[in-house]
């Protein structure tokens, strides 16, 4: 589903990304860790088509990047920290504009169905200003989802969100997760993430370093992989 | 294996994409109300200090008059520009945008129409403010005319250059600097060719400003069209 081979991305004479290769299965949940500065935002943006690449080759869902963008985008759910809506519509409003920027069919609907599937529908016709960080992090979870993308990209959305948002947010990734999606998450949150993915790689010094999958690891053995890989031990 | 589109298709999607983010702009600003007030009130404060410091004669002021409006349109649309821009950046609405997969032109054309649309609301009230406190009539079509040329041409370059100026740390300095040089010829036109209608002029005698400002709209509209994509990517 994501193919990406000797990738590179300089900013001016800065080098974030070295050669890097990574490929994800369709199905797959992978999360990407790392330390800060490790690229892993960079990394996202580029496959979220935000980014041109320098060097490398990128596919996603069969089409090639930077030349088919349009074409990813249409198969791409992408959700940061930042929740990408706008504080003075409601979160119907948010829907309907970003369900016309997709040219979803039959909207009305559909608006329906991501908001019960996000938790919001109750709080449909209030402007999203009025939202906590965890509600506004769930209707950006309902914005990525309403185009039914088939790969989703999660950068730190876990982040500035209070333990409840968070266990609130988990359960609306594992529904994305369970409908067959291909997700990629970044996350610093190691303990978290060992419950979510099916695989977890690690972005250091510009390149996957190490990788595995939930398969070949003890469970509680993360934060060990995690230290081995950015001591260069295992991958 | 591409997906083609249907040209008819692509290009409904993109004429709904334009009106889609011009819908949004107006329905927030409906809301917030912070960029239209923040345009009139500086664009009223303009008027009446050139009121109160020019100290104009009945037939000065009608010479006048074509610099003082423009001055008043050009800063006042300054402020929008800049605000309309910074809205998207801030919460990073600009990344929501650039991720829908549309013809990125369709976010430039859509922010085009909604910049418009609060450019033409502060001349609406502009004008009669005007009018009253100068006592110059100022209701004349082919003044209309020129003013609906001037705001297009200036708000064509201006979305452009607000979306380049919104990606650098001094965004608010950023954009009349960009701005103002390479709107001059705009300006100098539409200042002319206001001043000759408000003189009474005929519109043969203005014909070469009207026609600078028609090409100076083209031309700006398709430079944005071609580099919009550009501007935007990292």
């Amino acid at each position: 589903m994501i193919e990406v081979r000797k990738l590179v991305k300089r900013f001016g004479l800065k080098t974030v990304l070295r050669g890097l290769d990574f490929q994800v299965e369709q199905g797959e949940f992978v999360a990407l860790l790392g330390p800060n500065g490790a690229g892993k935002t960079t990394f996202l943006r580029i496959l979220a088509t935000l980014s041109r690449p320098s060097l490398g080759e990128i596919r996603v869902a069969g089409f090639g990047l930077p030349h088919q963008a349009a074409q990813v985008r249409q198969k791409l759910g992408v959700v940061s920290h930042m929740p990408l809506l706008y504080g003075d519509l409601t979160a119907e409003e948010n829907l309907r504009f970003f369900g016309q920027m997709y040219n979803v069919n039959v909207l009305n609907q559909r608006i329906g169905e991501v908001l019960d599937l996000v938790g919001l529908t109750s709080r449909r016709r209030d402007l999203v200003r009025t939202f906590s960080r965890g509600m506004q992090q769930r209707l950006a979870i309902g914005r990525a989802v309403l185009h039914d993308p088939e790969v989703m990209l999660f950068d730190e959305p876990h982040t500035g969100l209070d333990q409840d948002a968070c266990d609130m947010l988990d359960k609306v990734l594992r529904d994305v997760a369970a409908r067959g999606r291909t997700v990629v998450m970044t996350s610093h949150d190691l303990a978290r993430v060992e419950d979510l993915a099916t695989r977890y790689d690690v972005l250091s010094k510009g390149i996957i370093s190490a990788t595995s999958k939930k398969s070949e690891l003890k469970s509680g053995n993360i934060l060990t992989f995690y230290k081995k890989a950015l001591a260069g031990e295992n991958g | 294996m591409a997906e083609k589109q249907a040209p008819v298709a692509k290009s409904s999607n993109f004429i709904k994409a334009v009106f889609a983010i011009a819908w949004k702009d107006l329905a927030a600003e409906l809301r917030s109300r912070e960029l239209l007030s923040a345009m009139l009130v500086f664009g009223m404060l303009v008027i009446l200090i050139f009121n109160f410091a020019l100290k104009l004669d009945a037939k000065t002021r009608i010479t006048a008059t074509s610099g003082i409006l423009w001055v008043t349109f050009t800063f006042a649309g300054t402020l929008g520009l800049n605000r309309s821009m910074a809205v998207e950046k801030d919460r990073g609405c600009l990344d929501g945008l650039l991720l829908a997969p549309v013809d990125r032109s369709s976010i430039y054309f859509g922010k085009l129409l909604s910049n418009l649309a609060f450019m033409f609301i502060v001349e609406a009230i502009v004008l009669p403010l005007y009018s009253l406190l100068y006592n110059v009539n100022l209701f004349n079509p082919g003044l209309l005319l020129v003013i609906l040329l001037g705001s297009v041409g200036y708000i064509a370059i201006g979305t452009l250059l607000s979306a380049m100026a919104v990606q650098t740390r001094t965004r608010d300095v950023m954009l009349p600097i960009l701005l103002f040089p390479v709107i001059i010829p705009v300006v100098v036109a539409a200042v002319e060719a206001s001043g000759g209608y408000l003189q009474g002029m005929d519109i043969s005698e203005l014909r070469y400003w009207i026609n600078l400002l028609l090409v100076y709209d083209v031309i700006f509209i398709a430079i944005a069209f071609m580099v919009f994509d550009y501007v935007v990517e990292e």
